[in-house]
């Protein structure tokens, strides 16, 4: 293989996958740390899907409102419904505040206060100390917040000289002899050449795998490449099953409406007009959790009060708000709203219905952003590997993230990969680079480009998102998830019968979109035998079957080894949740009941 | 229903098999097909030909990933309708003007990266924020960088501008200069006037002849012409 593909190497202290918000975030923290970091990613750095994030990142700052990170740590643990791990939820909560603040001196054009300040509005499921007073806790640059944002961090990644590697498709990992890992291969698409990259650690920061599902928020290359990347290593996944709809993906393109709408006052109803979420959260309304408000909005439907010729979806309210707030505050959704479902906001409700949005699940990680195994009941750390953001699950959105939370992630544990391996660089091997190193993944590629059989990629593709979206969907039970298990193992046996069109190597869609599918059959494999497995509902995992959460017996990660993947073969088991927080700054949160 | 036909007429060129670009017509359904033009591509692509080859990632109009020519116009195939800009039930379409072609509507765009580099676009000051705070903004000192901010690099612009067309090389072209002047109105950037030398140069401002194709393009609304005439004005200014 290595002779018919000519190899272009090289080398660098770290390797980062993926230049979204973490990768970018990751990246510029090690090159002004001196490190020689190497940034590969498929598209150019401000196309990533973080530039789609609107309604903004979470500090308690108290511009607005008086706050602390103690409330905001305590509503992150109720978010994930106790499955959130508290040490990484301190950590995370703790760190908004230098975080955002980091972000502002940057130059990230925030909105502003009458003072000055960065501007902050409410979104669903934060609250005071009370529990009960709303909090003013997301920090907004107008509903364009992870656009500003990725800008910002690639500018930073400018004024440091970071080396980026744009349009190169990551194929796989490499490993030295103890399993450590110290590269990646990757295919330039540019002009169709191989490169294998070595380094005494890969950062994967790839993001979430939205793109398995039908209907989704996500972007075309939210694919799941490095979920994909690190099962062929033996790493598990981790909580799969929690996968988060958004209550207002626009209907029926599925386009995201942010929650933000909400939070500046904007509301739901049924076809009636009702605004139902007060029957299903008294207090928080239609600021509730996601997962909450996904499932209200799902009950309106089943029960036949959906809006439309086919009742099948409710309507977001911002009329009232009036013109000049609406293009102040909300200009992004105003747009998509005229584009997308040809409404005029100050005028009428725009359609909605619950949209697959973020992946709380991935590559589990500590709080320092390393992967890690488990082995005969213990953690183990995987030498060279880290994982950041919507990739990596630390876990700190558990089984719901609180909206406003990813943006937070992203920053807060790219830039902790940066600190961990500016400690512990000097401590890691050196890559021993074999000449034969990466032969598996060409293997992988040429069998993909070459592929003749008589199922065209999207045609896979298709049957998978319809299995995902009909068996794993807001509300599940053991009959719709027992037949995804067995649907969804009929899809990834039809892999071997792919063909593609364009066998050339040179920016060849086809050949990468076939590449796409092949990782994401596997994460979503992981994502229906790990929620077919957890019989409770916690989260965003809600059975109609096992309607109570079950914390004597289901508060624990579940861990899903993909060992086989066409011929189906995965392997479950279990970690416990952290249910302690970092140090006594804060009180551990305990289990409670969990309204809004 | 009947079928509600539009013929694509799509450029094609690989460079791994032709020695010129030709074009391909493909029919889409527009009864079995998504409103916008990347709906009618994607499809194409999922069930015709494979190997038509485009950038695409958000579907939204946020990342900038599908600008091209359809119909004429520089736009995003994600943000524009089929219905409105197909003409006797045909749409044609190229990749952005005058840009070297990787592959069918995919141009080559490292020299319009390089320039938005090369205008140091990053917050320079000398002042220090207060520790552990955010620099304070008026709101009416934030709301200079409106208009510029939501710039999504997706070179509709600047590929629409014949002054950019035949000076590429040294003009920076709409959306670079929209950027430069993002950061000179910024009331938290403190480098104004070394953004102004730097751009003071018969080619790098000054071919700018104010065609006004930029702002007719830009499919976020946006007025690069609007962020280069003052930048010329600041630069008058300051002679006086």
């Amino acid at each position: 293989m290595g002779e018919q593909y000519k190899i272009i190497d090289h080398r660098f202290d770290v390797i980062v996958v993926g230049a979204g918000g973490a990768g970018l975030r990751a990246t510029f923290g090690m090159a002004s740390e001196g490190m020689s970091v190497g940034c590969i990613t498929k598209v150019f750095p401000t196309r990533s899907h973080t530039v789609a994030a609107q309604g903004g990142i979470n500090a308690a700052l108290g511009n607005v409102v008086e706050d602390s990170w103690r409330n905001h740590f305590f509503d992150t643990v109720k978010g994930a419904d106790w499955l959130g791990d508290q040490d990484a939820i301190q950590y995370m909560t703790q760190q908004a505040i230098p975080a955002v603040i980091e972000l502002e001196n940057a130059g990230l054009p925030f909105s502003r206060t009458e003072e000055g300040k960065i501007y902050q509005r409410p979104f669903g499921g934060q609250y005071l100390a009370d529990h009960k007073t709303i909090a003013h806790r997301t920090c907004a640059a107008a509903d364009r917040t992870g656009h500003a944002m990725l800008h910002t961090l690639y500018q930073e990644c400018l004024r440091h000289k970071a080396n980026f590697f744009v349009e190169y498709i990551a194929l796989d990992l490499l490993q030295g002899p103890d399993g450590e890992v110290n590269g990646v291969m990757a295919y330039c698409m540019e002009d169709g050449s191989i490169h294998r990259f070595t380094a005494k650690a890969v950062v994967l920061a790839t993001g979430g795998y939205g793109r398995a599902y039908l209907s989704t928020t996500n972007a075309h290359i939210c694919t799941g490449d490095g979920q994909a990347m690190a099962a062929r290593i033996g790493v598990p996944l981790q909580d799969m099953e929690m996968v988060q709809f958004h209550p207002t993906g626009i209907y029926p393109a599925g386009c995201l409406i942010t929650e933000g709408a909400r939070g500046e006052g904007g509301y739901l109803t049924n076809a009636d007009g009702e605004r139902f979420m007060e029957r299903y959260a008294p207090t928080a309304k239609d600021l509730a959790s996601r997962d909450v408000v996904s499932r209200a909005e799902t009950l309106e439907i089943l029960e036949g009060r959906g809006g439309g010729p086919n009742k099948d979806h409710c309507f977001l309210h911002l009329e009232h708000l009036g013109a000049d707030v609406l293009a102040e505050k909300l200009p992004g959704i105003s747009e998509t709203a005229r584009i997308f479902a040809g409404i005029d906001v100050t005028k009428e409700p725009i359609p909605v219905l619950p949209t697959v949005h973020y992946n709380m699940g991935g590559i589990p990680t500590n709080f320092h952003g390393e992967v890690i195994n488990r082995r005969d009941g213990e953690d183990v750390v995987v030498p060279g590997l880290f994982a950041i953001g919507e990739v990596a699950c630390v876990s700190v959105h558990g089984a719901n993230r609180l909206g406003a939370n990813s943006l937070l992630d992203i920053i807060v544990f790219g830039r902790a990969a940066a600190l961990r391996l500016k400690e512990t660089l000097p401590g890691l091997k050196s890559p021993e680079t074999e000449s034969n190193a990466g032969e598996a993944a060409l293997a992988r590629f040429d069998k993909m480009r070459t592929a003749s059989g008589k199922r065209r990629p999207a045609e896979i593709r298709d049957a998978m998102q319809r299995t995902m979206q009909n068996r794993c969907a807001v509300f599940r039970t053991a009959e719709t998830l027992d037949l995804g298990v067995k649907e969804i193992r009929e899809v990834a046996a039809q892999m071997p019968d792919i063909g593609i069109t364009d066998h050339g190597m040179v920016f060849n869609t086809d050949l990468v979109e076939a590449l796409e599918l092949d990782n994401l059959l596997g994460v979503a494999m992981a994502t229906m035998d790990s929620a077919a497995a957890r019989e409770e509902s916690r989260g965003a995992h809600a059975r109609d079957d096992f309607p109570e959460r079950d914390d004597e017996k289901w508060m624990k990660h579940s861990l899903a080894w993909v060992e086989n993947q066409q011929a189906g073969e995965v392997r479950l088991d279990y970690r416990p949740v952290k249910s302690q927080p970092l140090n006594d700054e804060v009180e551990a949160v305990p289990p409670m009941k969990r309204v809004y | 229903m009947s079928a509600n036909k539009v013929v694509f007429e799509v450029y094609r060129y690989n460079p791994e098999s032709d020695q010129e670009p030709h074009y391909d017509e493909f029919d889409v359904d527009l009864n079995d097909c998504g409103p916008m033009v990347l709906d009618g591509l994607l499809k194409i692509k999922n069930e015709q030909d494979g190997g038509l080859t485009l950038r695409r990632s958000c579907r939204e109009g946020v990342c900038g990933s599908c600008a091209m020519n359809i119909g004429g116009t520089n736009t995003l195939a994600c943000t524009q309708d089929i219905s409105s800009v197909a003409k006797n039930g045909r749409l044609k379409i190229t990749p952005l003007p005058h840009q070297e072609v990787v592959k069918d509507l995919v141009p080559d765009l490292t020299h319009f990266y390089a320039q938005y580099e090369s205008i140091e676009p990053w917050l320079k000051s000398e002042s220090p924020a207060a520790e552990g705070r955010e620099r304070l903004q008026s709101k009416q000192d934030r709301e200079a960088l409106d208009g510029h901010y939501e710039c999504i690099m997706c070179a509709c612009c600047s590929t629409s501008c014949p002054s950019y067309w035949w000076n590429s090389d040294r003009f920076m072209g709409p959306a670079v200069l929209l950027a430069a002047h993002r950061w000179i109105v910024d009331s938290r950037d403190e480098s104004e006037g070394e953004r102004l030398d730097q751009l003071e140069d018969p080619f790098r401002l000054y071919r700018c002849h104010t065609i006004m194709n930029c702002t007719s393009a830009c499919p976020k609304g946006l007025n690069p012409a609007k962020a280069i005439a003052d930048i010329k004005k600041r630069l008058a200014l300051r002679k006086l």
